[in-house]
């Protein structure tokens, strides 16, 4: 249906794309892998008419194409769905479905009686229940995808491109997912899936590419394929390496005897917490489980002072923390790496160096001056101790790869010493092999005596990563998992189980 | 055409717009200076340069202001206001000596910082609707105390609005001394690094734990400061105090030197050299056009395209 062939795309000083041969079938899922900067994003940008490649050919239904523009590739029927969401957060869900397409009345105005009844029946089709003519801002980041997804099936696609649309998704939003695409598949549709969890791949997919660097280092059935040489494809080393290092980086159990240097009490916010509790001693990683909405990071930004609490208190190392204020809660020794690295993480627009000196320059400066040779000193450090990836420490952050953005950000909080650091999702939407590092990194920290709190959407990370696990569910503690009991099955258990208060199971 | 070329991305080209972005303004200024020394009769002379950096001193004095608030992502319309009610203050505490007058002034400035950056900062009101409000207030306070126009005469006064050092006026000088404070404070300051971070991403910032409502407020402060010092030096020059004229249109002026000199106006960045410069360029083609006998209109037209150009410039570092 849409295939590419030797085609190369250059940006000033990186080599995105040499010689790429990439081809999705009607009525198949194509699994596009690789470690961020390996060339998917720049791909999807070529397929997608975003870029336009310096050399190769681009085929799209036996006829070789040009798009100019990715209007023009959407007319043709390719359709894409963008890890990050983008519709217009302010107009109705309905209005976001059409637009660009609404059903008009006699007099050429828009006929919104129509509109809502067709927008209800396509998201009904998906699964969803809501008032389409709420904003859209209003509904949860799942439901927006959805959205997304229903406007992409809605414009009758013949490709389309999924780059990581499980990101924010719950696993009962997955499966409706999955089940749309299984419908796609059905109906001749060539669907385009990234993603960097390998059970969705397997659940989903029939062929995959992966690339590495730029180029395409396998291409074929995902069935044959198993999972390690997957991984090991994508890293770009030897199985017995991988096999030897597990899946993640996390080497287990940490000294949990101490006593705890974070205690939460009560913590509560009105409809999204109550009453939650919870301690962390130094040395200790503990993980919070629970489903999209279940109140983690909630939890976090409350610990942390971001989000203003009606009830219950925080105290570090036996002292309390004055509530509702990052400031004191910082100062207390508390960092929150928060969720969304973009928006709430980076200064996008400042090097590296300023994003890592950020938090910390009161304590770099003398009567306000800053002293620019300790900072570099820093700096130095750091990007060295984090293996920061970047042209220098002059370089934009935001022109930085996930991960090292992440790492980045990391630095900033570490600069401040800190005693309880608190992460949000600290490895999604990063590539495997950052992933490993950050999750190797956590691990370091936790043995020279951090508290670390551990917020991942990545069971396996969450389970390998923490020495206990605080379950939450609507806002509330259902359970606490320690020692043997920290595993998959427990946490699904805790989850699924009646909330009357923590029955024995 | 340039539409065709920029769509090829080549290399050369990148660099040739990055380079206009970044001293493209001086280059203006430039071009200007040599334009006028090569065509305009009587222009290389010290009288001339002279009045020409006297003009020029309240209107970048102003911009140094607003390119802090531009900094912050925000912008402050009230600056032509706080002028006029500098003047007004000035003539009003005049009988009290220059210093306590100019002082009083200074302070009034101040004053409708604080309320803007309040309002900005606590109330949560939009930074163009809270300076919007001050503006029409603080013009409003000026008439209220002093009605209509006022000669000053006062000879400390007089001496600052004509006199000079070495030949170098003194309101060019205070302009100087306030321009490299200014680059100074954004160098090499940790206020400078969290107006930045605050103008750039202002959730990271908050949970960065930088202290964002105070850094607001000293932004508004500075700029409603300068704006009265802007005024005194004004009214100094002029030897009268006019609150309904003084500062007209100044807030647009002002705008417009830190939007030429490189300043988004999305924040994040902040540029003083480009502003001082931004501030030379658009006096000089002012002039320039008079001195060429084309009516003021011409003018006006003028200054629209370079402002045109210099919006254009920065939405193409914006795509980056």
């Amino acid at each position: 249906m849409l295939s590419v062939s030797h085609l190369s795309k250059t940006f000033p000083g990186v080599r995105a794309l040499s010689d790429v041969d990439f081809t999705a079938r009607a009525g198949e899922v194509h699994a596009l892998v690789g470690e961020n900067g390996a060339g998917k994003s720049t791909l999807i940008k070529v397929l997608t008419g975003v870029y336009r490649p310096d050399a190769g050919e681009l085929t799209y239904d036996g006829e070789p194409v040009r798009f100019g523009t990715p209007l023009q590739a959407q007319q043709a029927g390719i359709s894409t769905i963008y890890q990050e969401v983008n519709l217009v957060p302010l107009m109705s869900v309905a209005r976001n479905l059409f637009l660009g397409r609404e059903p008009l009345g006699r007099l050429g105005l828009i006929d919104f009686r129509r509109m809502h009844r067709e927008a209800d029946e396509a998201l009904r089709g998906l699964g969803i229940r809501v008032d389409v003519r709420r904003p859209l801002r209003e509904l949860g980041v799942g439901a927006q995808q959805m959205v997304a997804l229903a406007r992409a099936v809605a414009v009758d696609a013949r490709v389309v491109i999924m780059d990581e649309p499980t990101s924010s998704l719950e696993p009962r939003e997955v499966k409706t997912l999955f089940g749309v695409i299984r419908m796609l598949r059905e109906r001749g549709v060539a669907v385009v899936y990234v993603s960097h969890r390998m059970d969705e791949l397997y659940e989903i997919c029939d062929t995959v590419t992966v690339l590495r660097d730029g180029r395409v280092v396998h291409t074929g059935p995902l069935a044959e394929l198993d999972r390690l040489r997957l991984v090991a494809m994508m890293l770009g080393r030897e199985i017995g390496e991988v096999r030897e290092e597990g899946m993640t980086k996390f080497t287990g159990s940490h000294d949990t005897e101490a006593e705890p240097v974070l205690r939460a009490e009560g913590l509560t916010v009105s409809h999204r917490l109550r009453d939650v509790s919870l301690e962390v001693r130094p040395g200790e990683v503990v993980g919070l489980g629970g489903l999209l909405g279940s109140g983690r990071s909630e939890t976090a930004k409350a610990i942390a002072g971001a989000l203003p609490t009606d009830a219950g208190r925080v105290v570090v190392a036996g002292v309390p923390v004055r509530a509702g204020s990052t400031a004191a809660a910082i100062r207390a020794g508390i960092s929150l790496l928060p969720e969304d690295r973009k928006a709430e993480g980076i200064v996008p627009g400042l090097s590296v160096r300023e994003n890592i000196a950020l938090a910390a320059l009161p304590a770099l400066s003398r009567f306000g001056l800053v002293d620019d040779t300790r900072i570099d000193a820093i700096v130095e450090t750091f990007m060295k101790r984090l293996r920061i990836k970047a042209a220098g420490p002059h370089q934009k952050v935001g022109e930085l790869s996930g991960g090292n953005q992440q790492k980045v950000l990391l630095a900033r909080w570490l600069a401040l010493h800190p005693k309880v650091l608190l992460l949000d999702e600290p490895t999604r939407g990063i590539d495997v092999g950052a992933k490993a590092e950050v999750q190797a990194l956590i691990d370091e920290l936790a043995d020279d005596g951090l508290a670390v709190l551990l917020i991942s959407s990545d069971t396996e990370e969450l389970i390998e990563g923490s020495d206990r696990v605080v379950v939450l569910k609507d806002g509330a503690v259902v359970r606490e998992l320690t020692g043997d009991a920290v595993t998959e099955d427990a946490l699904m258990r805790a989850i699924a189980a009646v909330p009357a208060g923590g029955s024995d199971d | 055409m340039t539409e065709l070329a920029l769509s090829r991305g080549s290399l050369d080209r990148d660099r040739l717009l990055r380079l206009l972005q970044d001293y493209g303004v001086y280059a203006g200024v430039l071009v200007l200076l040599l334009f006028n020394f090569a065509f305009t009769p009587h222009f290389v002379s010290t009288e001339n340069f002279r009045t020409q950096a006297v003009q020029v001193a309240p209107v970048l004095i102003v911009a140094l202001g607003m390119a802090l608030a531009i900094g912050t992502e925000g912008v402050d319309l009230s600056v032509g206001s706080v002028m006029a009610l500098a003047t007004s203050l000035l003539s009003l505490y005049l009988g009290y000596g220059p210093w306590i007058a100019a002082l009083t002034a200074v302070i009034g400035g101040i004053v409708v910082g604080v309320a803007n950056g309040a309002l900005i900062a606590f109330v949560g009101v939009q930074p163009i609707v809270a300076t919007l409000a001050l503006m029409v207030a603080g013009r409003g306070l000026a008439l209220v105390l002093l009605p209509q126009l006022k000669d000053v005469r006062d000879p400390g006064l007089a001496s600052l609005g004509s006199g000079d050092v070495l030949g170098v006026p003194y309101l060019v000088l205070i302009a100087a001394v306030l321009a490299v404070l200014v680059a100074f404070v954004m160098r090499r300051t940790t206020f400078g690094r969290q107006v930045l971070a605050i103008g750039d991403s202002r959730p990271a910032a908050r949970l960065a734990g930088l202290p964002v409502r105070r850094v607001l407020i000293v932004v508004y402060v500075c700029s409603g400061a300068l704006a009265a010092i802007a005024g005194v030096l004004a009214t100094a020059r002029l030897t009268a105090s006019d609150p309904t004229s003084l500062g007209n249109l100044m807030e647009l002026s002002a705008i417009t030197a830190v939007v030429v000199g490189g300043t988004p106006l999305t924040g994040g960045r902040v540029r003083i050299g480009g502003t001082v410069a931004g501030a030379v360029l658009i006096q000089l083609l002012t002039t320039t056009l008079i001195k060429h006998d084309l009516p003021p209109s011409w003018t006006q037209i003028a200054q629209a395209v370079v402002i045109v150009l210099a919006v254009y410039a920065a939405r193409e570092r914006g795509r980056r």
